[in-house]
């Protein structure tokens, strides 16, 4: 996915670590990434605990994190857009208005990165970054526990028990997707992106479901 | 026995009565360590009363509650889970440094992301699902 970013920018005294939030392993992980494997770090993250550090919702976010080991973007989405809310479920397809609209979107966010990886720009001063990331509630924190010890229960035969789990995580944390997403996937492989995928979405009303980061291009 | 899920991995520890675990079990499980001042990491102590550590073992439960962290168990009380609390995931998250974390590649080889300081780095999530 992040390849061609990559190519670019290696020599640049940059890397990419893209994290698979994926509660059935890395088989389930494989089958999804490029046959020439990226020489940029590919990671299994069962738990998600990643999305559990940094405070994100969805896939995909992204955190940009300076040559200090500072944060300088909190997560937010990474390149992807809503226009895909107004696509034509029956056929699967997107206007051609949309369908351009999101690949400028993430041309956008890709040449945002880019920047950033060369000249420092986009960066948030320490304030802004500070104000930028999530508020975790105690709910959220809950959750998160919620969360882990549901997908440690499946994994063990006791699906019941750990669904028990992963929903009390969806009704702590109900703006995490990642958390909804991969728990309807644990239970049967498509249903993540099924009709209670789409009913949900739409219950969003006028809210994104990928909030757009302020940067430039990077409109809805 | 139990399994404790905390953020140092997954330990199986024999526990009784709850999580009242030996000195070492706990250390293991949660990064602290039992002295005579209390439960102590790096240069800090959280003093526990009598109830809570006796006989060289420490009531986890109770610890890890002190810490303002969540606990939670299986309906069997075999599998219990040492979460982080909000305080802390909100003062790391202030504090702006990159949380820190060890995740397995495809071939299960670790990487650290720390490993990559002196570098820029564009971490990002995505999913099959």
């Amino acid at each position: 996915m992040w390849q061609l970013l990559y190519d670019e920018l290696k020599d640049r005294n940059f890397m990419i670590v893209a994290v698979a939030e994926e509660s059935r392993g890395a088989d389930q992980a494989r089958q999804w990434i490029e046959q020439a494997k990226p020489a940029y770090w590919c990671l299994v993250d069962t738990d998600h605990r990643v999305a559990d550090l940094y405070g994100m919702v969805n896939v995909p976010q992204s955190v940009w994190i300076d040559e200090a080991g500072r944060i300088v973007r909190p997560a937010e989405t990474a390149g992807s857009t809503d226009h895909f809310r107004r696509m034509d479920l029956t056929t699967r397809t997107m206007s051609p208005e949309d369908q351009a609209a999101r690949l400028a979107a993430r041309k956008a966010y890709l040449d945002a990165v880019k920047e950033w990886v060369l000249t420092g720009r986009h960066a948030l001063p320490p304030d802004a970054a500070r104000r930028s990331q999530p508020r975790i509630t105690d709910d959220i924190a809950r959750a998160h526990a919620h969360f882990r010890l549901g997908t440690w229960l499946r994994h063990h035969g006791k699906a019941e028990e750990g669904d028990h789990h992963l929903a009390e995580a969806s009704r702590l944390h109900p703006d995490s997707w990642n958390i909804w997403r991969q728990a309807a996937d644990l239970q049967e492989v498509g249903k993540a992106s099924g009709p209670e995928f789409w009913a949900r979405v739409q219950a969003l009303g006028d809210k994104p479901y990928y909030p757009p980061p302020d940067l430039p291009g990077v409109g809805r | 026995m139990a399994i404790i899920l905390s953020e140092t991995g997954e330990h199986r520890v024999a526990a009784a009565d709850g999580l009242w675990l030996s000195a070492a079990e706990a250390e293991r499980a949660t990064g602290w360590t039992l002295k005579p001042e209390g439960m102590c990491r790096d240069e800090a102590c959280v003093p526990l009363p009598a109830s809570e550590a006796r006989d060289g073992k420490v009531d986890v439960v109770a610890f890890w509650q002190r810490l303002g962290h969540p606990v939670l168990h299986d309906e069997a009380r075999e599998t219990w889970v040492l979460g982080i609390g909000a305080d802390a995931r909100n003062a790391a998250l202030a504090g702006l440094d990159a949380p820190d974390f060890t995740l397995p590649d495809l071939d299960g080889v670790p990487h650290t992301l720390s490993a990559l300081r002196g570098r820029k780095v564009f971490l990002a999530t995505w999913a099959s699902w």
